[in-house]
């Protein structure tokens, strides 16, 4: 039979079975959706602070990314193997592994972020009267935020696919429509795990976008004649 | 007059540098002067006026503002009393030119409209139409017109005092002068304490009512611009100042200084070459050379006849200066 058609067909029949059986998919689904939030959420609560300490204190900044690095380097499957005694057989091994691995790309693009700002922009914040809250809340923050979005996209997408594996050690993630030789399973599964990352891949890029808009506007009184400038933001990692 | 800024025994000691960045520096600023800390870099200008908003603090000494040591004031309350403009501007990219402007107000508890007001009267005081920029990100102002708008948004709180480091620097040769041109205007009508940092020596002239000579953290000469050309301190301030420079010596006085009282006989003799009492001597002279004539006529705004000026005073009065130069 003709590839295109196998292909075609195999993810048409994830399709039908993503319709016809919701009530099966859907605990997964959800249940996805709810780790990969968890993870992220708790990295980031853990990155933000640590990216702005290692861009507060410069000489932490090496030590601190070269170890998030190298735990980035476990393979993820080897890494869950290595906590489920620790854990043992729920979806919190699972969620610590996903913290672990979005660290690596959410410090690294926080510190960015406040690391960009022109130092002579502070330097205007802090003459005026700002103190360092309002320094950081009106200032650093939504300069940053461009940057630290880019990262926490990247990790967003990771987290989605990561999670998937989870499915192996005690975690009902979508991983576990993969664990029968079913091919319409397997498809469906497919299926949900794009349609996931697309819309949060889309959803950080708009937020990217809101957040440096301030940046491609052009003057009204166009002189220059400069079409705008669509620049992507550096992402600095993988 | 009353004293704005005073500097008590000043002393910025960088540790582990050997020699201190200010030393000892006693200074007082007055009220509505526009006062220039002139120097070349590394003289401590900088460090100097930073003391003033505690972006540094010194080692030893105290600053008075307003009569207060400003060590008893909230260090966010003191900047939020004082405009501050630097060379890099550091406008907030991601606000628009009104929320720029109304930062420090939006600090001090301002209401919007009141918020609103003072940004569209700043706006027109420095020259952009408020209605065409109000709404502009920085990204889409040209230089000197981010520094016009960093010059509005230091006066905003209409603070008594002003800091401004080198804020023209970095803008080309016209816009500078043109940005030089609106300062002078501006103070004319605000009368701030403006404590301003260059080490352009033609800016110095132009703008202060008193420059500071600094030199390895010390002051060398705290004079007008035309004590410092006429009488430098030492050979350091001659050579910084260009203190022999006759043109630029003339160009700090007025006709008025050296106007002799009209004949009636002359009046109305000329009457393209006229020039009001407030006309520099240097521009005197220009048109005295360029149209060949030996005097020119001073008018007053009404075109009455109120004195003359003779090449020959020109000639004497830069004799005079030039002497004293050359011993």
């Amino acid at each position: 039979m003709n590839p295109f058609v196998q292909f075609y067909q195999f993810f048409e029949q994830g399709f039908i079975y993503i319709f016809d059986k919701w009530e099966r998919v859907s605990p997964f689904f959800f249940n996805h959706l709810q780790i990969s939030g968890i993870s992220l959420g708790i990295a980031l609560l853990i990155a933000f602070p640590l990216g702005l300490l290692i861009s507060r204190v410069r000489s932490l900044t090496t030590p601190v990314l070269g170890f998030l690095g190298i735990l980035y380097t476990i393979p993820s499957l080897a890494f869950l193997a290595l906590l489920v005694p620790v854990f043992g057989l729920s979806p919190t091994t699972t969620i610590v592994v996903l913290i672990t691995y979005a660290q690596t790309m959410m410090v690294r693009n926080i510190a960015l972020g406040f690391n960009a700002i022109d130092p002579a922009i502070l330097e205007a914040a802090r003459g005026m009267g700002m103190n360092r809250l309002q320094v950081l809340g009106r200032v650093e923050l939504p300069l940053a935020l461009p940057v630290m979005l880019a990262g926490i996209r990247i990790a967003t997408l990771a987290t989605i696919s990561i999670a998937t594996i989870g499915a192996w050690v005690g975690a009902d993630t979508l991983g576990k429509l993969f664990q029968e030789d079913n091919p319409r399973k397997i498809a469906a599964g497919i299926i949900c795990v794009v349609f996931i990352a697309l819309v949060a891949d889309q959803f950080f890029r708009l937020a990217e976008r809101a957040a440096s808009a301030y940046r491609q506007r052009q003057p009204k009184t166009a002189t220059t004649g400069a079409k705008s400038k669509n620049k992507e933001i550096p992402l600095g990692n993988v | 007059m009353q004293k704005a800024i005073v500097f008590e025994n000043i002393t910025k000691d960088y540790s582990g540098t050997g020699r201190a960045a200010v030393h000892n520096v006693n200074l007082e600023v007055l009220e509505g002067h526009l006062v220039v800390l002139l120097g070349p870099s590394g003289c401590g200008k900088t460090t100097l006026m930073k003391m003033v908003n505690r972006l540094i603090d010194p080692t030893e000494g105290r600053i008075l503002v307003g009569g207060t040591d400003i060590r008893e004031l909230k260090v966010t309350e003191l900047r939020r009393r004082i405009g501050y403009v630097i060379q890099q501007v550091g406008l907030f990219p991601h606000m628009r030119v009104d929320k720029n402007i109304g930062v420090v107000p939006h600090m001090l508890g301002w209401d919007k409209e009141r918020i609103r007001q003072r940004s569209d009267e700043l706006l027109d005081l420095v020259g952009l139409p408020p209605d065409d920029f109000r709404e502009r990100y920085p990204a889409q102002l040209s230089g000197g017109q981010q520094q016009r708008v960093g010059l509005a948004r230091a006066l905003a709180a209409d603070p008594a005092i002003m800091l401004m480091d080198e804020p023209f620097a970095a803008i080309d040769n016209i816009t500078r002068t043109r940005l030089q041109d609106e300062l002078l205007r501006v103070q004319q009508t605000i009368r701030k304490t403006i404590l301003f940092v260059t080490h352009d020596v033609e800016e110095a002239i132009k703008l202060a009512d008193e420059i500071v000579i600094m030199r390895d953290g010390q002051v060398v000469q705290y004079d007008t611009p035309l004590r410092i050309l006429s009488q430098p301190a030492n050979e350091f301030v001659r050579e910084l100042t260009g203190a022999g420079d006759v043109m630029r010596l003339l160009s700090l006085q007025s006709a008025a200084t050296i106007m002799s009282p009209s004949g009636e006989g002359v009046s109305g003799s000329n009457s393209s070459h006229k020039i009001l009492p407030t006309t520099n001597l240097r521009d005197a002279l220009g048109l005295i050379m360029s149209q060949g004539l030996d005097q020119l006529q001073v008018v007053d705004e009404e075109d009455r006849p109120v004195g003359l000026i003779t090449l020959t005073a020109i000639r004497n009065l830069a004799g005079k200066t030039a002497g004293v130069e050359s011993k």
